[in-house]
């Protein structure tokens, strides 16, 4: 019998590669590849659900030969960071860290460094996975994801790129490109902590971002916060913002902001953690994110 | 004991096998190919408690590039009666765990397998077999398996042992009852109480080598097996058993193994393999992914233990009482016993009484891990110990000094101790500056004791002297964290020749005498001793030869320092003769020389270790970090310092990582929920700190160079440790492992 | 089944295989090109056991296409030693007796080489958090950890 058995709930014997070098012959790819054809950047998830069963790709469509999707671009207006730049690259970026030092830290958190030589801040969203690292930093930096496709490209605020876990905008034949990050204003800064059992290689239990601007008497006049891993995807949390923006970011105000966390998070019981243990340290997380941020903030004043 | 001063033991020589591995070129279970090699893979329950209703295979049989499926029909009828049971094991359920048969009793069991020409075909094919299974409730935990409407596992199993037992088919398999003097007349003389109860779950071993293994039918009714096993005689007799085959039909080569720590002493995919190339005609390998190590090969036991101690007012204990259930996993065999062995024997005690059930389980069978049932024993009566402590406003090293049992002690279990060097490591834990070393905010101490037995069991070793005066020393047992240059450096001791000129080499099944499998710290100690024995056996033949050649008696030839030496009024006219010139010239004294022993080892000393252990706490996450670690344990004496420090270190972080974080988690339909390292998680460098040791050297008197085991022990002590050094920097006591930061910041909320 | 033609640079020497698109680096490395030295322990990029550099950067085989190597520099534990000449890495571990079962010990090294070459200094944290990807279940860590950091100073010229 022949492997190949259509209607039969079995693996078909393999799968196709290419590696396009410019995103108009990707989106070709894409369009004549399928439902089963899927982009491949890092490889660090796609690779491990291939491996585990939970998807089964027929055609792998490589983006790391195509020059827009691995270029870092810092300049006065911010940053563009194509979708298949690896995590290390990232962080070993002085600028990303003088800049973003928030998003640098999430980067540097995904994963060993086996996985950083590999993994995209791309993918990471891409993969929609709700205790993303990256992507709580990426909702409060208000970066715009810029999507290609058959119907030409198109912006979308990360904050609405995700829509549940594993789920995200992009269309069938659409891939991200890159992300853009406008430059930080004077007195601004962020932060990311996440938490996790062991010092390295898990996935966040909670993740928690917080960005924010000081005016030179150290008031706060503009703040976002997001968490990560406590809703089917990260979220902005509204009130923890409003409760550091104002304030001197004392301790009332922080603790203000880990209540709104607290309350704002709707996490779910798993293997990684209880509900009301995430809550618990969504609150912590954001006390202590934003005590970083301010911290580095005022530096910046 | 000898008494020389030692030239070789006690010396850190780079091991024999080094450069190969670090040169990536030592051969592990997985890297071995042969030419028309198939690829096997096995075909596992997804349910935790089912019966097979049937296997249609037709689908997959037929498919290009499948040339064998097999089910549990492809097997002799799993073996019953007469020579089926050898002490712990019970070859029928050995056989239906390597390949199910009526009933699929956990998530992972083997249902199928199928040989095909690559991995991929393989996999395809058995996504094309299909099982009808009638689904079955499954016994997750011990206080299910024992409730009285719980679900039988066996319908046949009646459980054996002490009276009473539960009546008719049970998930309790044994009940077993040791101890001795009257514990109600001893918890009536005692001052403080204390009982409490414990909990542990299932943790696994987290070897990095996955099992692996080719096999090889030859027509003539023989097989070949290569596998990373912890004993290629093992594997030799219990895939006989499997098999209904002779052992001697069956060579067994061991590959390098990439750790164990118990979990490969027993079969899993090595019979499948043999009846694969059998039915295929061709070699089968099946190299097991990480998922399957995890669902399919034995962990160990989870826990419920029960400990209530009675003390004076100066600490002595009147009396102590236990009851131990450990869960078996889907076959009898928990090693309950063991943990009722070790549970009170640091202590001396005139009134004791320790209980034992061994529990069925849907869950994997579970297999040796480092000091069996010993870690979760001395987690309940280490916790008791240190509560009593506080209770008494006693230093916890203290309490232990007034109660540990000496040389002529009886133990718990029996028998009566010989010389060791348990006080010893309390004392260097009260003298070791860590002991005294100042706390910050939010931290805490803990020191733990622990104690394992040892084994002893039959090995066999060949000495063989090369032409260059150089030699091979050859065993049985696969070495697991150094042993072969253990070995050589005995034989160099007894040889009097540098330990680089000696080759230490793992035979297989045909080429050297039967040994027991590498496991309970039983290696260097027993295997050993046939090396030492060997190694003298070869002396003499030189003595002799050296005799010969000066025509003198035997008895005026003395070895000394790798020469044959003439004594009594022969010195004058003899220049010693060195071991290159009697083996040089052995061809006209005789011929080749080499010794050989094979000996069933007694007296292996038992293993005592304290340990200390700092803690950080953060209160608002719960996260528990561990600042600092000092390991001091008796280990009779050093062979090989450095791999006695790196059997103290491991063990020591795979009980810190015990304590704090690894745990099967099974959901309600008893499927594991963390088969990754991902989510299983062991501890990574960045979680630890250095870990340091302290030898402390009491010699073994039934060891000629003094050795006891020391591989075991070291996990026994830091359970209890961490949960001390956590509850001194939060006040709260964790009776439950893992001590994971959801249940820490629960505990302080209380 | 049509297999995909790359042609790719392994420890300075370029090799050539045919692979299915699907399969992975580590498959290849091991049963095409017969450098059994990067092992599986697990197969989806926790481990480390089948660490390689691939242009320049440490990655885990196991989570890299074989396709994706075409025309692409790699280094694996078998690149490392000069000939017969062990690598102060290797020679350090071998010293230290850094290793146990040496299962782990390739990876290890390769990462260890990447480390050393990026920050010839690292502190014990760094080092340890570098190295937080290749689990080793027999060692505790302590030695290998020493290992390195005495490696580090040879290679520096301090030891």
């Amino acid at each position: 019998m022949p492997l190949e058995n259509e209607g039969e709930d079995w693996r078909m014997l393999d799968a196709q590669y290419i590696s396009p070098r410019s995103v108009a012959e990707a989106v070709e790819a894409l369009k004549g590849g399928g439902k089963d054809a899927m982009v491949l950047a890092g490889g660090t998830d796609l690779l491990v659900q291939a491996r585990t069963g939970l998807r089964d790709p027929r055609l792998y469509v490589d983006l790391k030969r195509i020059p827009d999707l691995m270029a870092l671009d810092i300049s006065s207006k911010g940053l563009h960071l194509g979708a298949s730049v690896p995590a290390a690259q990232i962080f070993e970026n002085e600028d990303m860290k003088a800049l973003y030092p928030g998003l640098t830290e999430a980067v540097d958190l995904i994963g060993s460094t086996q996985i950083q030589g590999r993994a995209t801040v791309g993918g990471n969203l891409c993969n929609g996975s709700p205790a993303a690292d990256t992507v709580p930093s990426l909702l409060v930096l208000e970066a715009i994801c810029v999507i290609a496709g058959s119907e030409g490209e198109r912006r979308v605020p990360a904050s609405e790129f995700t829509t549940g876990p594993g789920e995200t905008v992009l269309r069938p034949g659409e891939f991200l490109v890159r992300i853009e990050i406008p430059a930080p204003s004077k007195g601004a800064a962020d932060a990311y902590l996440r938490f996790i059992p062991r010092t390295e290689m898990d996935i966040a239990v909670v993740g928690a971002a917080v960005s924010l601007t000081l005016d030179s008497s150290g008031c706060c006049e503009a703040a976002s916060v997001a968490l990560g891993a406590v809703a089917p995807t990260a979220i902005l949390v509204e009130g923890a913002a409003s409760a550091l923006i104002g304030s001197t970011l004392d301790e009332a105000a922080l603790e203000r902001a880990g209540s709104a966390a607290y309350e704002a998070a709707q996490p779910i019981d798993d293997k990684r953690g209880t509900a009301e243990y995430r809550r618990r340290v969504a609150s912590v997380l954001t006390q202590r994110s934003a005590r970083m941020a301010a911290e580095r903030a005022r530096g910046r004043n | 004991m000898s008494e020389k001063k030692l030239k070789y033991v006690g010396t850190r020589p780079i091991r024999h096998d080094g450069v190969d591995k670090v040169l990536g070129k030592a051969n592990f279970g997985a890297d071995l190919n042969l030419p028309g090699m198939l690829h096997g893979k096995i075909l596992r329950s997804p349910h935790a408690h089912a019966k097979i209703i049937s296997i249609n295979t037709a689908k997959a049989e037929a498919l290009d590039g499948v040339l064998a499926v097999i089910t549990g029909d492809d097997f002799p009828p799993p073996p019953s009666g007469k020579g089926s049971v050898e002490g712990p094991q019970d070859f029928g359920d050995m056989a239906r765990n390597v390949m199910a048969r009526e009933k699929a009793l956990y998530t992972g069991h083997a249902i199928a397998a199928v040989a095909a020409t690559t991995t991929r075909i393989a996999e395809i094919a058995l996504k094309a077999i299909e099982v009808e299974y009638e689904v079955l409730e499954p016994v997750m935990t011990l206080e299910r398996a024992l409730a009285p409407d719980a679900p039988i596992l066996h319908e046949e199993m009646r459980a054996k042992g002490e009276e009473p037992l539960p009546e008719g088919p049970t998930n309790v398999a044994t009940r077993t009852v040791m101890g001795f003097g009257d514990v109600d007349e001893g918890f009536s003389s005692a001052d403080v109480v204390v009982e409490r109860e414990f909990t542990t779950e299932t943790v696994h071993q987290g070897y990095i080598e996955p099992h692996a293994v080719v096999a090889r039918s030859i027509s003539d009714g023989r097989a070949e097996v290569y596998c990373c096993t912890q004993g290629q005689f093992m594997v030799r007799k219990y895939c006989s058993k499997v098999l209904d085959m002779d052992p001697t039909q069956i060579k067994v080569t061991a590959s390098e193994i990439g750790g164990g720590f118990g979990g490969k002493t027993v079969v899993y995919a090595e019979p499948v393999s043999i009846v694969l190339a059998r039915k295929s005609g061709r070699p089968v390998k099946i190299v097991m992914s990480r998922e399957e190590v995890f669902i399919a090969t034995g962990p160990t036991s989870g826990s419920h233990i029960r400990v209530k101690i009675g003390v004076k007012n100066d600490g002595t204990i009147t009396a102590a009482d236990a009851t131990l259930n450990y869960e078996a996993g889907a076959f009898k065999g928990s090693p309950v016993m063991a943990g009722m062995m070790t549970i009170f024997s640091p202590y001396r005690m005139d009134h004791v009484r320790i209980e034992g059930f061994d529990v069925v389980v849907n869950k994997p069978k579970v297999a040796a891990y480092r000091a069996p049932g010993a870690p979760m024993a001395a987690f309940a009566t280490e916790g008791v110990m240190d509560e009593l402590a506080s209770q008494l406003g006693m230093d916890p090293v203290d309490l232990r000094l007034v109660n540990a049992v000496k040389e002529g002690d009886t133990a718990a279990y029996g028998p009566k101790f010989k010389v060791h060097g348990f006080i010893d490591t309390l004392q260097a834990v009260k003298n070791h500056p860590h002991y005294k070393a100042p706390l910050g905010p939010n931290q805490g101490r803990g020191i733990a004791c622990g104690f394992w037995f040892n084994a002893g069991m039959q090995s066999s070793a060949n000495v063989i002297l090369n032409e260059d005066g150089n030699a091979t020393v050859v065993t049985g047992n696969p070495d697991i964290g150094g042993s072969r240059t253990s070995m050589a450096l005995m034989a160099a001791e007894e040889l009097g020749i540098p330990v680089d000129k000696i080759r230490p080499v793992v035979a297989d099944t045909e080429s050297v005498g039967y040994s027991d499998l590498t496991g309970g710290s039983r290696v260097t100690f027993a295997t050993g001793m046939a090396v030492v024995e060997a190694a003298k056996d070869v002396v003499r033949q030189l003595r002799e030869r050296a005799a010969q050649t000066w025509d003198v008696s035997v008895d005026d030839v003395e070895w000394r320092d790798g020469h044959a030496v003439a004594m009594n009024g022969h010195a004058d006219d003899h220049e010693p003769l060195s071991v290159a010139a009697l083996a040089g010239s052995a061809a006209k004294t005789g011929g080749p020389i080499s010794g050989r022993a094979s000996l069933n080892a007694r007296g292996p000393g038992p293993g005592f270790a304290t340990h200390i252990c700092d803690v950080e706490v953060d209160k608002e996450t719960g996260r528990v970090s561990v600042l600092r670690y000092t390991a001091v344990q008796d280990v009779g004496r050093a062979i090989h310092p450095s791999y006695v420090e790196g059997q103290m270190q491991g063990g020591a972080v795979q009980g810190i990582g015990w304590a704090l974080n690894e745990a099967y988690m099974y959901d309600e339909k008893g499927k594991l929920q963390n088969p990754s390292f991902l989510d299983y998680r062991m501890p990574v460098a960045s979680d630890m700190p250095m870990i340091d040791t302290v030898i402390v050297e009491v010699p073994n008197p039934t060891h000629p160079y003094g050795v006891r085991g020391v591989g075991e022990t070291p996990i026994v002590p830091p359970l209890p440790a961490v949960a001390h050094a956590v509850n001194q920097a939060t006040g709260v006591r964790f009776r439950s492992l893992p001590i994971s930061p959801p249940r820490v910041l629960a505990a302080l909320d209380d | 089944m049509a297999k995909t033609h790359v042609i790719t640079e392994v420890n300075g020497e370029e090799a050539e295989f045919l692979c299915e698109p699907g399969q992975t680096l580590l498959e290849t490395l091991r049963d095409e090109l017969n450098l059994t030295g990067t092992k599986e322990g697990c197969g989806t990029g926790d481990c480390g056991a089948c660490s390689v550099m691939l242009d320049g950067r440490l990655v885990c085989s196991c989570l890299v296409l074989s396709p994706e190597v075409d025309g692409r520099k790699l280094e694996t534990i078998e690149g490392v030693a000069d000939g017969e000449k062990l690598h102060p890495i290797q020679q350090k571990f071998l010293e230290h007796a850094a290793l146990q079962c040496g299962v782990c010990t390739p990876g290890f090294v390769v990462a260890t080489k990447a480390l050393l070459e990026k920050n010839p200094d690292p502190t014990e944290e760094e080092t340890r958090y570098w190295l937080a990807g290749n689990l080793c279940r027999c060692t505790g860590y302590d030695k290998i950890i020493r290992a390195v950091l005495d490696a580090a100073a040879e290679l520096r010229g301090e030891a």
